[in-house]
């Protein structure tokens, strides 16, 4: 076990500012049971799940309520037991509306059976990932991948890095720092699981520096754990924590244009992630949980609260409080990634890191002018592209020269956008040229 | 030395001028002449509706693929004929067929849910949650379409929605592919009432976010028979069959969604 700097500095990136300290030293606190969930049958990238209940039916916490289709799909499981009242269609934080099923805690919160694998040393890796996809675990922090899938990479590519991202990167969010505050042991635990998975011979914790408490607390941790185990401290800096970014800085390596990180022999699992993989094997428990800072200034009493998934984001800020004062903003996730809300009646899902309010001063309505050149996205982005000619080529509808810069390349940090002075909606820009080439790919597939 | 050079130059020159001569004898690509001589019967609006990119290449693709020789919209009747006769194939033209935006709820009649703030496209807003309108279905106004079309022909008013001038539309349904609500159809010319709605909710949502929405109540259906037929909670125009009492239908809609279509008025 050993305590490094990172030596790898990413390219670009920017340092907005972080207003941790209004939830960060908020213990993370439970939320009662809310008088209804609302479970989004899609709750990562990917297919969104199968319902597997219909309505009327008696449902327990952990049994399977919409099952995976396909194989970058997770199963869903009920986070409480009741009744489902209802199967319909809701918009879920990106706008998107898919299937969801509405459930009215009894107030038991019975567990179906479960099946717990304290001695998991002895079980065999490939029953550890089964447990891993049927427990529904997707990635916590990001998009949602789901997990089963970064823990099954093919024979001909073997994994000798597994990092698991304590970064986080994002302004404003806590929970993770708050997991590795209080679960720390656990996370070790869940990093030794999935390490044996992999047969990963390195494990890296990787840790900005604005969190020295959990530097020290994942250090201790770790402390009695064998072979190869670092803990990793990296410089405080947006987007330390993306994945291609995070892998540089821990190993020096670059994921290629396109590929992924197994590519280069390394898996990154976020802390939250980590320990959901813990709790579904030592104690067999599927994700029915997560830990979301609710938080900004116009929020009473901004903290890290661990709720059901399927919440509506409309009774966590309650949980915390209501808000004083006017709202001019609402972000699921943070507020470089995130995704503006224009309601507060959508229902978390596995991926919602945060719940971030904004006051009037602190969001400016702004007119997009033409790139004047200066170069400032250029020196920002992170992936090496140039936003300010993908953004123009994506204006003019050049869709094919947009592709040919690397559009697809980019990983949509917002990093470009938070440094332009001309406001150019740069992500907005990568994304719709983004969606457009793959839209077109898969109408040229069939 | 002035010699040498000489020498040498010219024969250079010789020497590349016969390998050229041999080139365009040996390496000529023949073209069809029948493809030049297509292309100029084609309209020369090269705006792609056939699925070709431009004239020429349609030209091409009839010659050379045999590809259908009724796929030129802006043409119409004439020049399919035109085409249909250069090929020596017998091909009947339809009725020619131009874009109509189906949605009537402007500014004023459907409102906003929240303040878009970002590019002025309706792909782009779109897929901001499901774009900006109270309406999960109707027009956004960033004009898209209007930007696609190499015509002109599609208006943004100043009340925020899509209104194409049937008069200018040369059918090549290019706004078509291009509008993120696919609400824009390809209907008959001669055709001027239509459903302006392409809401597929139930009538209570419909009523929330429009005062022109089409509720389902199927009173169309009703006074109209054949010539309107429900999609779900969604009344849509029968072409095949004309309205006989027009009036009747266009008073008795509740949701005033069944909007005759003035020449002028849109002109
Ligand atoms: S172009 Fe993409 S990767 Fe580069 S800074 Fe902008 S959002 Fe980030
Ligand atoms: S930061 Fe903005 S203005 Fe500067 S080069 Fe990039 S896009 Fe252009
Ligand atoms: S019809 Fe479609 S493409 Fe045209 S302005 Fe309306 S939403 Fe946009
Ligand atoms: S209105 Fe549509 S179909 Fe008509 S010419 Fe314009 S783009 Fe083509």
């Amino acid at each position: 076990m050993a305590r490094t700097k990172a030596q790898f500095k990413i390219n670009g990136g920017v340092h907005p500012s972080y207003h941790k300290g209004l939830a960060a030293a908020k213990a993370i606190a439970d939320m009662p049971l809310p008088a209804l969930l609302r479970v989004s049958m899609s709750q990562h990238l990917g297919a969104p799940a199968q319902p597997t209940v219909a309505k009327g039916d008696t449902v327990k916490r952990g049994q399977v309520i919409g099952e995976a289709a396909g194989f970058i799909s997770a199963a869903v499981h009920a986070p409480t037991s009741g009744t489902v009242k209802a199967l319909a269609p809701a918009e879920t934080a990106t706008g998107a509306k898919a299937m969801a099923v509405d459930i009215e805690p009894d107030g038991e919160d019975a567990w179906v059976e479960l099946t717990t694998h304290a001695c998991w040393e002895e079980t065999d890796p490939k029953q550890l990932v089964e447990i891993v996809a049927d427990t529904g675990i997707c990635g916590m922090g990001g998009a949602g991948f789901p997990t089963h899938v970064k823990l099954s990479p093919p024979p001909e590519k073997p994994i000798d890095t597994l990092i698991i991202n304590g970064a986080e990167c994002e302004p404003y969010l806590t929970a993770d720092h708050r997991l590795m505050l209080e679960y720390a042991d656990q996370i070790a635990e869940g990093a030794a699981i999935i390490r044996k998975i992999l047969g990963a011979e390195k494990l890296i914790v990787a840790i900005e520096d604005n969190k020295p408490d959990a530097i020290d607390a994942m250090e201790t941790a770790l402390k009695d754990m064998k072979g190869d185990v670092t803990v990793l401290v990296l410089e405080t800096g947006y987007p330390q924590g993306a994945e291609k970014q995070q892998i540089f800085a821990a190993i020096g390596k670059e994921v290629p244009s396109g590929g992924l990180p197994m590519d280069v022999g390394a898996v990154v699992e976020n802390v939250g992630t980590t320990l959901a993989v813990w709790d579904a094997v030592v104690n067999g428990k599927p994700l029915t949980e997560r830990v979301t800072t609710v938080t900004g200034f116009p929020v009473q009493t901004p903290g890290n609260v661990r709720s059901r998934i399927g919440t509506l984001y409309s009774d966590l800020l309650d949980f915390c409080g209501g808000t004083t004062g006017e709202v001019a903003k609402v972000i699921s996730g943070g507020p470089m990634m995130g995704f503006a809300q224009h309601s507060l009646d959508v229902t978390t899902t596995k991926t919602t890191s945060g719940l971030l309010f904004l006051a009037p001063d602190q969001v400016s309505e702004f007119t997009s002018m033409p790139c004047i050149s200066c170069g400032r996205c250029v020196v920002a982005c992170p992936m090496y592209l140039v936003p300010s000619e993908i953004s123009q080529m994506i204006e003019a509808e050049d869709y094919e020269t947009a592709e040919e810069i690397s559009v697809l390349d980019c990983i949509e940090c917002g990093c470009c956008a938070f440094e332009c002075p001309a406001h150019r909606p740069l992500v907005q820009h990568m994304k719709q040229g983004k969606s457009h080439i793959m839209l077109k790919r898969r109408q040229k597939k069939g | 030395m002035i010699v040498a050079t000489t020498v040498a130059i010219g024969g250079m020159g010789l020497v590349c001028g016969v390998a050229l001569a041999m080139a365009a004898r040996f390496l000529a690509v023949h073209e069809d002449p029948r493809v030049e001589e297509l292309t100029e019967i084609l309209p020369g609006a090269n705006c792609g509706g056939c699925g070709f990119a431009g004239c020429g290449e349609y030209a091409k693709a009839i010659i050379v693929d045999g590809a259908e020789v009724t796929l030129c919209a802006p043409g119409g009747a004439e020049i399919l004929d035109n085409i249909a006769a250069f090929m020596g194939v017998e091909a009947e033209a339809g009725e020619k067929h131009v874009a109509i935006v189906l949605c009537g709820g402007d500014n004023a009649k459907a409102p906003r849910r929240f303040d878009y703030n970002g590019v002025a496209d309706c792909n782009a807003a779109h897929a901001v949650d499901g774009g900006d309108k109270k309406c999960n279905h109707g027009c956004l106004g960033y004009g898209s379409c209007a930007r696609a079309c190499p015509v002109e022909a599609i208006e943004i008013t100043g009340t925020g929605i899509a209104v194409v001038h049937p008069e200018l539309c040369i059918g090549c349904r290019k706004c078509v592919k291009t509008c993120p609500r696919f609400i824009i159809e390809m209907v008959p010319e001669s055709q001027a009432t239509h459903v302006f709605c392409s809401s597929k909710d139930k009538g209570p949502i419909v009523k929330k976010a429009c005062q022109v929405g089409c509720i389902g109540c199927r009173l169309c259906v009703k006074f109209g028979g054949e010539s309107f037929e429900m999609d779900g909670f969604l009344a849509r125009r029968n072409y095949e069959t004309p309205i006989e009492d027009e009036d009747t239908v266009i008073d008795k809609c509740p949701g005033d969604c069944i909007v005759r279509q003035e020449k002028s008025a849109a002109g």
